[in-house]
């Protein structure tokens, strides 16, 4: 028997009890849809947030105060005050890989503008602030050397605190003073718009001023609260790391055996963490897919049995005429395989269209790799001949006198 | 006298059923010369489907020997034993066995779809040339369940003739048929026998017997009488003096 006719009685076999084959088929469905939705939005979603990480710029280094290697406990107050003004000092003079870096303090509060106000953060920083964090200016101008220096009054606003506090994030506020726990300070630039980050966080709603101004005027404190560092290439990235990690050492007198009383985190380290996570992520939906194709195989076992039980005496005749056991095995294989790829093909489509759906719905980020649809196939065939082998076993190994005389 | 199509020494044939053991055949020989057509009888349980199976290289002796058509069939393995059957033997069963939902042509081109050297248009050809033979030409396209019992025996006796056998074996085939149907289906043998073919037929209807050339009787597996049919009828014959319907007149 070639492989169109067996193709073909398969396929008669199948038609003849179509909605037992549907019903069969069914596991296979959705077991291959919800592991082709499940992988569209789980690759989705971390390509998104690889994409948004490397947005903010791959060469990124960024130093919190206290040790966080063990478990992410913080230290004491007193680490928590570990990063001081000098540490930058040290970094500029110490670390060739690194071309910029600045110091960050931050402070929440209300922003007032005559009878208007609204949350936000304001961030003290330095000149280096913009270039690091890849945020241009949209008008006006970044602080100087001598603003700094000057504790100056002065600061850059973001879109989303023009809308809350002007009306309109069209309006022109450079010049204006607004207040900061009741500090006035007078804006001197727009920051360009970066829109939400991958955690949805609104990266407008951000007012930047001299890291001095903050410390001195907001805080009241001469720590500062982190350091952000660019190295000078993204490859340099890990000898940025290295060389920041002992200038600080030597900056804050530690000793050998002594623990960091600092933690710095680079951003390639953050996607590999992102990564991971969703990685993680994709094998346990993986795995609950799996288990509903194993859960859909067995159905296919099931009712092959019966196909088989039923055709015992059509087993007889085919062997009676010259069928041989590689035949009865080839026919009924060919049908648990159909069987199977056919609820294959059906779930891979399902697959797309509800991935796009929810892509479409909740404006979540699919995406569809054609690995997992051919992976799809192969395991439906697979299945297709795993689980039919033992029926069709039992149909090949039937004896031909036995079978003919089947009641 | 003819060339030996089937020669059978001393075949005898055990069946172990838990503790007993059934000795179904006990040393037959027998011996088919091509363009014989052969009845054999016996009361029930005397071992004549045993034999024919055997003959009919769907089950193998406990011991003996069995030559067809010059191959000894103790050598053979299962797959040999198939390819024997696909390519020596013809089979009609008292219960049709037809495909179901499967038409009168895809049901005689059975045994030529295990066949690898015939090609689909030489398999179609075929097919149709067997119902033709058997006068179902027309009927060709209807299933199993659009036509008569007679009419499924014949389909299935073209089926046995498609692959051009040495030898055509029937169990009981005009069992399930009325007489009339029966001397339609014994009148079909006859015919093809007188073109050629080597039939071997079992039944208990002595009546039946009467149509072929030569008889063979069991019992308790052995062959106890052989003779040749002297008045050897035509069914055809026959057949015109049966009053059709007669039964509901
Ligand atoms: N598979 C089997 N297992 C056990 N015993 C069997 C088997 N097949 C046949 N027999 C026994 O062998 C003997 C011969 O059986 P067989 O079927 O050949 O009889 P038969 O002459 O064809 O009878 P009938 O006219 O009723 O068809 C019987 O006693 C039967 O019980
Ligand atoms: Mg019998």
């Amino acid at each position: 028997m070639n492989y169109t006719n067996l193709t073909k009685i398969a396929l008669n076999a199948l038609r003849r009890n179509k909605v037992r084959a549907f019903l069969t088929m069914l596991g296979i469905i959705i077991g291959v849809a919800s592991v082709i939705a499940m992988l569209a939005i789980g690759e989705g979603s971390k390509r998104s947030i690889q994409d948004q990480v490397s947005s903010m710029g791959t060469n990124m280094l960024f130093v919190m105060p206290g040790s966080q290697e063990r478990g992410g406990v913080q230290m004491g107050n007193t680490s928590a005050k570990s990063l001081t003004l000098e540490d930058i000092q040290t970094i500029r003079k110490e670390c060739p890989s690194i071309i910029m870096v600045s110091p960050e303090v931050r402070g929440s509060g209300q922003v007032i503008f005559g009878s208007e106000n609204a949350p936000t953060t304001i961030y003290g920083v330095d000149e280096d602030y913009l270039g690091i964090k890849k945020i241009s200016v949209a008008t006006g101008r970044m602080f100087t050397d001598r603003e700094i220096k000057s504790y100056a009054k002065v600061c850059l606003v973001g879109k989303t605190v023009i809308k809350n506090i002007f009306g309109s994030d069209t309006y022109d506020p450079i010049g204006q003073t607004i207040r900061f726990k009741n500090i006035p300070i007078k804006i001197i630039g727009v920051l360009s718009e970066k829109g939400q980050n991958t955690f949805g966080q609104d990266q407008d709603d951000i007012i930047i001023a001299p890291y001095s101004t903050v410390q001195k005027r907001i805080l009241a404190i001469t720590h500062i609260q982190s350091i952000l560092a660019s190295a000078t290439s993204e490859d340099k990235a890990s000898q940025a790391y290295d060389e920041m990690e002992s200038a600080l050492r030597q900056s804050h007198k530690l000793k050998e055996g002594d623990d960091n009383d600092f933690t710095i985190r680079s951003q390639s380290e953050l996607i590999k963490t992102f990564s991971s996570i969703s990685d993680v992520l994709t094998i346990l939906l993986g795995a609950i897919a799996g288990i509903s194709l194993l859960v859909g195989g067995i159905g296919i076992m099931n009712i092959m049995y019966v196909s088989v039980t039923e055709r015992i005496r059509e087993i007889g005749l085919r062997m009676s005429v010259g069928g041989r056991g590689k035949d009865i095995l080839m026919q009924f294989l060919m049908e648990s395989v159909m069987l199977s790829v056919i609820g294959g093909i059906i779930g891979i489509l399902l697959g797309i269209g509800a991935a796009k759906l929810v892509g479409s719905l909740m404006s979540w980020p699919v995406y569809i790799q054609s690995k997992a649809v051919i992976l799809s196939f192969v395991v439906c065939t697979f299945i297709g001949i795993f689980f039919g082998w033992y029926p069709a076993r039992k149909a090949a190994n039937l004896d031909p006198i036995d079978a003919l005389r089947y009641e | 006298m003819g060339k030996k199509i089937i020669e059978v020494r001393n075949l005898r044939k055990d069946f172990h059923v838990g503790e007993v053991t059934v000795h179904a055949l006990r040393g037959i020989n027998l011996d088919i010369e091509e363009g014989d057509f052969v009845a054999i009888m016996g009361t029930s349980g005397s071992g004549k489907s045993t034999m024919l199976n055997i003959l009919g290289c769907l089950d193998k002796p406990t011991s003996g020997s069995y030559i067809l058509d010059g191959v000894a069939m103790a050598d053979l393995n299962k797959n040999q034993l198939a390819r024997l059957r696909n390519q020596k033997l013809g089979f009609v069963f008292q219960s049709y066995n037809l495909l179901a939902r499967t038409t009168a042509l895809e049901n005689v081109e059975l045994p030529l779809y295990y066949n690898q050297n015939i090609k689909a248009k030489e398999r179609r050809e075929l097919a149709i040339h067997a119902l033709e033979s058997v006068g179902l030409a027309d009927r060709m396209h209807h299933t199993p369940n659009q036509l008569s019992g007679g009419q499924q025996q014949r389909v299935a006796i073209a089926r046995s003739l498609v692959n051009d056998p040495v030898v055509i074996l029937a169990d009981e085939a005009t069992g399930n048929l009325d007489t009339r149907t029966s001397y339609e289906v014994m009148s079909l043998f006859q015919e093809l026998n007188e073109k050629g073919k080597t039939i071997v037929f079992v039944t208990h209807e002595p009546d039946i017997a009467r149509f072929t050339k030569r008889n063979i009787v069991c019992r308790d597996g052995h062959i106890i009488r052989e003779q040749e049919v002297k008045d050897f009828a035509s069914a055809l014959a026959m057949l015109a003096e049966i009053p059709v319907n007669n039964s509901f007149e």
